[in-house]
């Protein structure tokens, strides 16, 4: 493998975790001042707060990997939807509670056992990222589990609205662990993880929890793919025309 | 504001207690010492520019701060080229109160006559609330938030899976329960005691 094309590579690999946090702590920095209570309210903006300092940790080495041409605020508001990395489950709007704790759930599964596998990477960087990282992220899953338990197991509705997030979102939890030539390369060099063996354990989690909360674990299905390419659903382009808007309009503005 | 140069460089114990004056914006009775947030000081002949974090230079004053100490004519002496190296670890990825943190450092720093300061962020090992100093903890019980408990308990399990047993820093009842794991601010969790029947911030445990 030439070593520029490794770069890229490992350029890509750390491209996807940043997006994936940025775009998900944009979803969840909606909810503010909409949560169902008031401590939910804190909790998915605390969790944002979170994701988006991750993003930012991550950012900052893809801008250095890139060689500094863009920097980390360069990278999350001047690309547009094609250049963003993120897995399509985490640009998906947050409808109702339960779709927002499906979607959260899902993710902070997989988040966790990839960081907690990313703490044997080659790369020094990934691996202090990682590390930081992991302790908030186990703070997150607590959370989602907890309610996903809590309304699986609650009341007819909760289960009913629950079950339904779980099995209309479970179609886009494929392209988390399925990987690609860039997953492929980076995991040969071990400087990412071997997505099998992740998918697995994301399973046999997810379906333990599942089953606590009374919950059908889905089918197995035909699954959503191409946001780690830069082929995003519609809902990406929303996303980021409100989250890129003041860079749009006061281009170089600063805080 | 007193500026002078020293005839000899401070000594690194007083830069700590210096810093030790510096708050934590969010909890003003604990210094950023007693976080844990400064993991280490020291005398570096690079110049303030050189930081291992790409920050812009809007992010990193020092120069301007620099610039306008130096009046025309000033002569500098070799010592003062000398930047402080203060190495941070943040204490959560996304806390917005590191930025006001480096900038309330720089302050103090420069207010005793250290113009040249460099931030050096170290991400690893991860910053844990087992580096908050006993006074730290104290302060914090003093002032109404339940300190963390320490990482791990005599049996092994992680202390952040716990959500009753924090003892209530008003009426010391262990006989409390979770409210909420996310605060009003990233290292507090909600608690409410079951005694005295009053609610309470608890510093958790990282």
């Amino acid at each position: 493998m030439p070593l520029t094309l490794l770069k890229n590579h490992r350029l890509e690999f750390v491209l996807r975790l940043a997006d994936n946090c940025l775009i998900l702590s944009q979803r969840l920095g909606e909810w503010c001042g909409h949560g169902p209570e008031l401590e939910e309210d804190m909790a998915l903006t605390n969790i944002a707060l979170d994701l988006n300092g991750q993003a930012q940790n991550w950012l900052e080495y893809a801008s250095e990997l890139e060689g500094g041409q863009r920097t980390p605020d360069r990278l999350a508001f001047l690309r547009d939807a094609a250049e963003f990395r993120n897995c399509l489950l985490l640009e998906q709007p947050n409808r109702d509670y339960a779709y927002t704790i499906a979607r959260q759930f899902y993710f902070d599964t997989w988040h966790s056992l990839l960081l907690t596998d990313l703490l044997g990477s080659t790369d020094q960087r990934i691996r202090e990222i990682s590390e930081k990282s992991l302790k908030e992220v186990r703070y997150h899953l607590r959370h989602s589990s907890g309610w996903v338990i809590r309304l699986g197991d609650g009341t007819d509705e909760s289960n009913r609205r629950i079950q339904t997030a779980i099995d209309e979102l479970w179609g886009y939890t494929g392209e988390l662990y399925t990987p690609d030539t860039v997953d492929e390369t980076v995991c040969a060099e071990r400087i990412g993880s071997d997505l099998s063996t992740i998918r697995s354990d994301w399973l046999t989690a997810v379906h333990h929890i599942l089953t606590e909360a009374t919950l059908r674990v889905p089918e197995s299905s035909w699954m959503h793919t191409g946001g780690k390419q830069g082929i995003h659903t519609e809902e990406l382009g929303y996303l980021l025309a409100e989250m890129q808007f003041l860079q749009r309009a006061y281009p170089q503005a600063q805080w | 504001m007193v500026t002078y140069m020293y005839a000899s460089l401070p000594s690194l114990e007083e830069i700590w207690a210096w810093l030790d004056s510096v708050s934590d914006p969010e909890i003003p009775i604990l210094s950023v010492v007693d976080l844990g947030i400064v993991r280490n000081v020291r005398w570096t002949e690079e110049g303030p520019d050189f930081t291992t974090e790409q920050t812009s230079p809007r992010e990193n004053p020092t120069s301007v701060i620099d610039g306008r100490l130096r009046r025309p004519g000033t002569q500098r002496t070799r010592r003062s080229d000398l930047t402080l190296l203060v190495t941070v670890t943040p204490t959560y990825s996304g806390c917005p109160a590191m930025a006001v943190i480096k900038n309330d450092i720089q302050r103090a720093l420069l207010q005793r006559g250290i113009s040249r300061v460099s931030f050096e962020t170290q991400l690893s090992p991860a910053w844990t609330t087992d580096w908050m100093t006993e006074r730290g903890r104290k302060r914090l019980r003093e002032y109404g938030i339940a300190p963390p408990e320490p990482h791990y308990d005599k049996l092994g399990l992680a202390s952040e899976a716990r959500s009753t047993g924090i003892p209530c820093p008003r009426c010391g009842s262990s006989d409390t329960r979770l409210v909420s794991r996310f605060g009003s601010t990233p290292c507090k969790a909600f608690y409410i005691c079951n005694s005295c029947l009053e609610p309470f911030d608890y510093f958790k445990c990282h």
